[in-house]
């Protein structure tokens, strides 16, 4: 990660507050269980840790054991449970430490969570918020490090969220608690740390449209999560090439916003998706398939895909470093793409 | 033939454990039936006496199908066993009205065949196969593409009319590769396509091309996406002049150019390109200014004070060579895009990106980095016919490498007058960064690097 | 007045007609559903819980409307006997827009949130969280619900019974566990599967009451229930019932039965919980043989209603495929 700050779109007045995505994310949860009595979080560590990457610290003094629930490390249970609870009108968050361990649970997103409504024939909402660390760049190796935001993208009947910004991360959950659907938040690791202001009253924002951070004329570059702050490095540094690149954040990854994806590519007439997961089958796949179904006669160039390297995450940094998207592998294929035909 | 699974779509009697006239009871079983997975038995839903038996051992029937007729208890209306009466009709209606099942589905065929059929522009559907389970093989396939019609006899009397099944050829040459937002624009601004050059990947079409080629080049944009950039031709032209001028007057202005010339024998360059471009594709074609180029590269990397930039009274080597290439353009003016890293490039890369450059550089395509980058230029008026050209270097380089015309001259070598093809090297250089001495230098490694073309 | 407390009152021989009505009820379900499943009527897996009515009607009996259920994939009993209307149920087995889940769920899915049933679910284990999560909010609201689930012996094989038994107790949850041990998790015995076969003992050690019943006899599954859920709903935390009960037929539909002997499911039809209570009650007088005739006709009246009710019944159109995937559905 470069650090680089990006802000949202949605900023606009009041007293400025120095925050962290960390403290933007705990902001968020705080107000929620202060507006709302059915809310309460769970998970492995919340309460008296103070949560694996300190997202809670803090809040099991202030709500006390019932609303910041410490569980047993049984995610398929607690997982489950937070849906009976939806199920029988509470509005849980659930924090699963990071997305590897989502899937000693994804039995019951999938199978549950995400199908309850349809074969009850409309009978069963399951408004449930699930909240995971994603992503690599810390040197956790194999089996904490991987991005499988894309996977849980492919199952229809629940939304898919991933907050990029401090804004965001201050604003979806209580938008996200407000829809009657299941709701996966997807935080890239990598961000808790990445400083920044944001208006004392900042608050919720849409959890449906993607955003467009930065506009451009001359090339697309598509991402969401943790490489947003790499692409925005790279589309600097195609500036001073005189390459104008426009950077969307997809935000909500299902379902996804194509008149916004499609609009972006529509005016620049080239795309680059970056996308930290890996290729094959990829989110990065379904942006590029859904470009040459709505805005193939738009394009200039084939859509390129900037995606982490099919592998396990080796723990060593340096290849780490070479298995996840950079800039530089960003700025060549929008170089590539633009190639001389710039209009 | 009752439904034992959800996978089930027939079953075959194995054994009938009731036999006529026996009186059979609600939940007795009757038969044992062979599904997919297993031996079954099966009970009846209904009380009564067997009348008959309808399917045989061994007898295999689709679901649905009745296995006896069973007499009511107390009635002669007889029944069929299973599946019940009303349902049973059901299961038949639903058969009937399907009666494409009784011709087994052909198989799709494989990938060769798909593949081959694609290369023949045969529709593999309206297609009898001859193959295992109605296939269409290879031979189906040729026998379609060369001419008749399969024999009658190797068509079942439901098969479809081999008469479609023949096509010509699809047309594969002449399609040119353009990209989807370049073709929509061509037909919206009427421009044939076949007409454009393209300056993408291979040659493949772009937006740009077709908006050049439209009537009225630039201005053959549609309104809603002229920008500010689309200037009008003379107004580019002018600009580039004053550009030009500016750079050029402060060359002359603060540069102390000196000059030194040479002549480069060309047979061996000449003769070992034509036996190259011989054995090679069109495409991969050479032509003597790519040779001309990358010996101007490697010989500014032997004498590196010449590749560089004169900045701040001093001389700053450049630590690769990028070639910059003066091209004039049609409306008059010179730009010098550079190729990067031109002393590492093989000579068909480097007449690809000389191409390419050339191409971008008169449709008005550059990148920036392509106008600043280059360390030493090279200027080329062979074309134009003219013997030796004397340049003015581009500030802040401190060099500027001039070709003539590649001739056959009266050479004298070994005491024999003979007639060899030679061009007429020349070099501007800053007498600020070097001396003579090393333009002398530069350009005796230029000749010597075109005697070894194999080497470049 | 609540159910329970309305069947408290009745007299005890009216009661235990009742009991055996809701068994014969769910038994002639069965038996109407194998016949039309063979007839290809309807289609999908459809497993019967012939052999278990008694479990299913004991553990009701014992319930408020108040309280939550959450069944399994073989759930035709639980629906009917937690009184989802019989129309409802059959409607849902031939995909019909009046079924109880507009017919998108089928017979291993079954859902009435306005009585409760949180459905059938068809992934083994897969509803013991939910439980436990409905039990959650019960006990955060302060309400004195109890959520009943039902699971079979297979299910007790899986990461998730251990990960909510844990839960259940650690939290003190109001959850009836109802551990339907028919013994076999399909063609698997359950002594081919568990170290530890005597499942009551492996409950009870995540410090929660739990014992074994005769699931087969109606009135000791009401008897145990009614102690249960008793003592959950004063506090006391989970309870675990593991009711010793046998399936008559396949596993689902039908199947080759390679796995278990024909003397065995003769030796268990002996002691048929239907007959079982029907034959006290002709003993007694209660019953006569008439009654339980006059009983069963209607029944088959009403399952012909059903039947005709479900045949008449509206589709969902096409145009909807994707409803229900969302709230509100997709424009």
């Amino acid at each position: 990660m470069t650090g680089t700050e990006v802000t949202g779109t949605e900023v606009t007045s009041t007293e400025m507050v120095k925050t962290t995505y960390r403290e933007a994310m705990r902001d968020a949860i705080r107000e929620a269980l202060q507006r709302d009595d059915r809310v309460f979080l769970m998970g492995e560590d919340v309460g008296r840790y103070g949560g694996c990457f300190a997202v809670s610290l803090g809040l099991l003094a202030e709500f006390g054991p019932e609303r910041i629930r410490d569980t047993p490390l049984s995610e398929s249970a607690f997982v489950g449970a937070g849906i009976g609870a939806a199920l029988a009108g509470m509005r849980p968050i659930v924090e699963i430490m990071t997305v590897n361990f989502s899937l000693l649970a994804l039995d019951q997103i999938m199978n549950n969570a995400a199908t309850l409504l349809h074969m009850s024939g409309g009978q069963c909402n399951v408004p449930l918020v699930i909240r995971m660390t994603t992503g690599a760049g810390r040197q956790v190796a194999a089996q904490h490090s991987h991005s499988l935001e894309g996977w849980y993208a492919h199952i229809p009947g629940i939304r898919v969220l991933a907050p990029a910004t401090l804004a965001d991360a201050r604003g979806m959950l209580w938008t996200a608690l407000q829809d009657p659907d299941p709701v996966l938040i997807f935080e890239h690791g990598s961000l808790y740390n990445m400083p920044g202001t944001l208006p004392a009253d900042a608050g919720a924002v849409d959890i449906r449209s993607a955003a467009v951070r930065r506009a451009g004329t001359d090339v697309s570059l598509i991402t969401y999560g943790g490489t947003l702050g790499t692409t925005c490095a790279a589309a600097d540094a195609l500036a001073g090439d005189g390459i104008d690149a426009e950077v969307v954040d997809l935000r909500s990854l299902r379902p996804l916003d194509d008149e916004t994806i499609s609009g972006s590519v529509a005016r620049t007439h080239r795309a680059v998706v970056v996308d930290e997961g890996w290729r094959t089958g990829s989110l990065a796949a379904e942006v590029c398939a859904r470009l040459m179904e709505q805005a193939f006669w738009d394009l200039d160039a084939p859509a390129e895909r900037v995606c982490g390297a099919e592998v396990p995450m080796p723990y060593p940094r340096h290849l780490e470093e070479a298995a996840l998207p950079r800039a530089e592998a960003i700025v060549a294929a929008a170089r590539r793409a633009v190639g001389g035909g710039l209009t | 033939m009752p439904v034992l699974g959800a996978d089930m779509d027939e079953g075959t009697i194995l054994e009938w454990l009731v036999k006529p006239g026996d009186e059979v009871r609600k939940g007795d079983v009757i038969a044992v039936v062979d599904t997919a997975k297993s031996a079954i038995e099966v009970e009846s839903f209904s009380t009564g006496r067997v009348e008959r038996l309808v399917v045989g051992v061994g007898e295999t029937v689709p679901v649905g199908t009745p296995l006896a007729v069973l007499t009511e208890p107390g009635g002669e209306r007889a029944q069929p066993a299973v599946p019940a009466a009303g349902t049973q009709r059901t299961r038949r209606d639903r058969r009937a009205e399907r009666p494409a099942q009784q011709v087994p589905a052909p198989r799709p065929a494989s990938p060769v065949i798909r593949h081959r059929a694609r290369e023949l522009g045969i529709d593999l559907a309206a297609l009898h196969g001859t193959g295992p389970d109605g296939t269409v093989t290879r031979e189906d396939l040729e026998h379609a593409a060369a001419g008749p019609a399969p024999p009658a006899a190797r068509q079942p009397a439901a098969g479809p009319e081999p008469a479609r099944s023949r096509r010509k050829p699809a047309p594969r040459a002449g399609r040119r590769r353009a990209t989807p937002l370049a073709r929509r624009l061509a037909a919206e601004l009427g421009v044939d396509l076949a007409a454009v050059a393209g300056t993408g990947p291979a040659g493949a079409i772009r937006a740009a091309d077709v908006r050049l080629a439209a009537p009225g080049g630039e201005r053959g944009r549609p309104a809603a996406a002229a920008t500010a950039t689309a200037r009008s031709a003379a107004e580019r032209n002018q600009s580039m002049r004053q550009a030009i001028a500016r750079l050029m007057a402060r060359s002359k202005r603060e540069i102390p150019h000196y000059y030194v010339s040479n002549t480069a024998d060309m047979t061996h360059a000449m003769s070992w390109l034509r036996d190259r471009n011989r054995e090679v594709d069109v495409s991969q074609r050479l032509v003597p200014s790519a040779l001309l180029l990358k010996a101007v590269a490697l010989a500014a990397r032997r004498v590196p004070r010449l590749n560089g930039y004169w900045v701040d009274d001093a001389f700053r080597p450049a630590e690769a060579v990028h070639l910059g290439v003066a091209v004039s353009l049609r409306g008059g003016g010179v730009l010098t895009p550079a190729i990067h890293d031109a002393a590492d490039l093989p000579l068909g890369e480097l007449m690809a990106r000389l191409r390419d450059l050339v191409t971008r550089a008169r449709s008005g395509r550059l990148r920036a980095c392509e106008l600043t980058d280059g360390t030493i230029t090279v200027t080329n008026l062979g074309d134009q016919g003219v013997e030796s050209v004397y340049g003015v270097i581009y500030p802040p380089q401190v060099a500027l490498v001039g070709f003539g015309r590649i001739v056959e001259r009266a050479v004298a070598a070994g005491g024999l007058v003979g007639a060899r093809p030679a061009v007429t090297t020349t070099l501007a250089a800053d007498h600020r960064a070097t001396d003579g001495y090393a333009g002398s230098r530069f350009l005796s490694a230029l000749a010597g690097l075109l005697q070894r073309p194999e080497a470049l | 007045m609540s159910t329970a407390a309305a069947k408290a009152l009745q007299p005890r021989a009216a009661h235990q007609r009742d009991l055996l009505r809701q068994m014969l009820a769910i038994r002639r379900f069965e038996d109407t559903c194998a016949e039309l499943y063979s007839a290809g009527e309807i289609r999908g897996f459809v497993h019967l819980y012939i052999g278990e009515e008694a479990v299913a009607v004991g553990v009701s009996a014992a319930l408020t409307a108040d309280d939550s259920i959450v069944s399994t994939y073989r759930d035709h009993g639980h629906a009917l006997a937690r009184g989802l209307p019989l129309d409802s149920v059959m409607a849902e087995m031939y995909g019909k827009t009046t079924g109880c889940s507009r017919g998108r769920g089928g017979s291993m899915h079954l859902f009435d949130v306005s009585r409760r049933f949180y459905g059938g679910n068809a992934i083994v284990g897969g509803g013991l969280p939910l439980a436990v999560g409905i039990a959650l909010a019960d006990k955060l609201r302060g309400d004195s619900r109890v959520t009943a689930c039902f699971f079979g012996d297979g299910a007790v094989a899986e990461g998730e019974f251990h990960e909510c038994m844990n839960l259940a107790a650690l939290w003190d949850l109001p959850v009836l566990f109802c551990c339907e041990n028919n013994l076999y998790a399909m063609g698997t015995a359950l002594v081919r599967a568990q170290a530890q076969t005597d499942l009551a003992l492996r409950a009870g050690s995540y410090g929660m009451p739990a014992w074994p019943v005769d699931g087969m006899d109606v009135l000791a599954v009401e008897h145990a229930a009614r102690s249960a859920v008793g003592a959950v709903r004063a506090g006391g935390g989970p309870h675990f019932l593991e009711l010793r009960t046998y399936r008559f037929r396949a596993h689902s539909m039908y199947d080759p039965e390679l796995y278990r002997d024909k003397s065995e499911v003769q030796e268990w039809k002996k002691r048929d919980p239907v007959a079982l209570l029907a034959g006290r009650l002709r003993d007694s007088g209660e019953c006569t043989d008439a009654e339980f005739q006059a009983m069963s006709d209607e029944l088959t009246a009403e399952i012909d209603a059903a039947i005709a009710a479900a045949r008449a019944a509206p589709v969902e159109p096409v145009a909807d495929l994707t409803r229900f995937v969302y709230h509100p559905e997709p424009k």
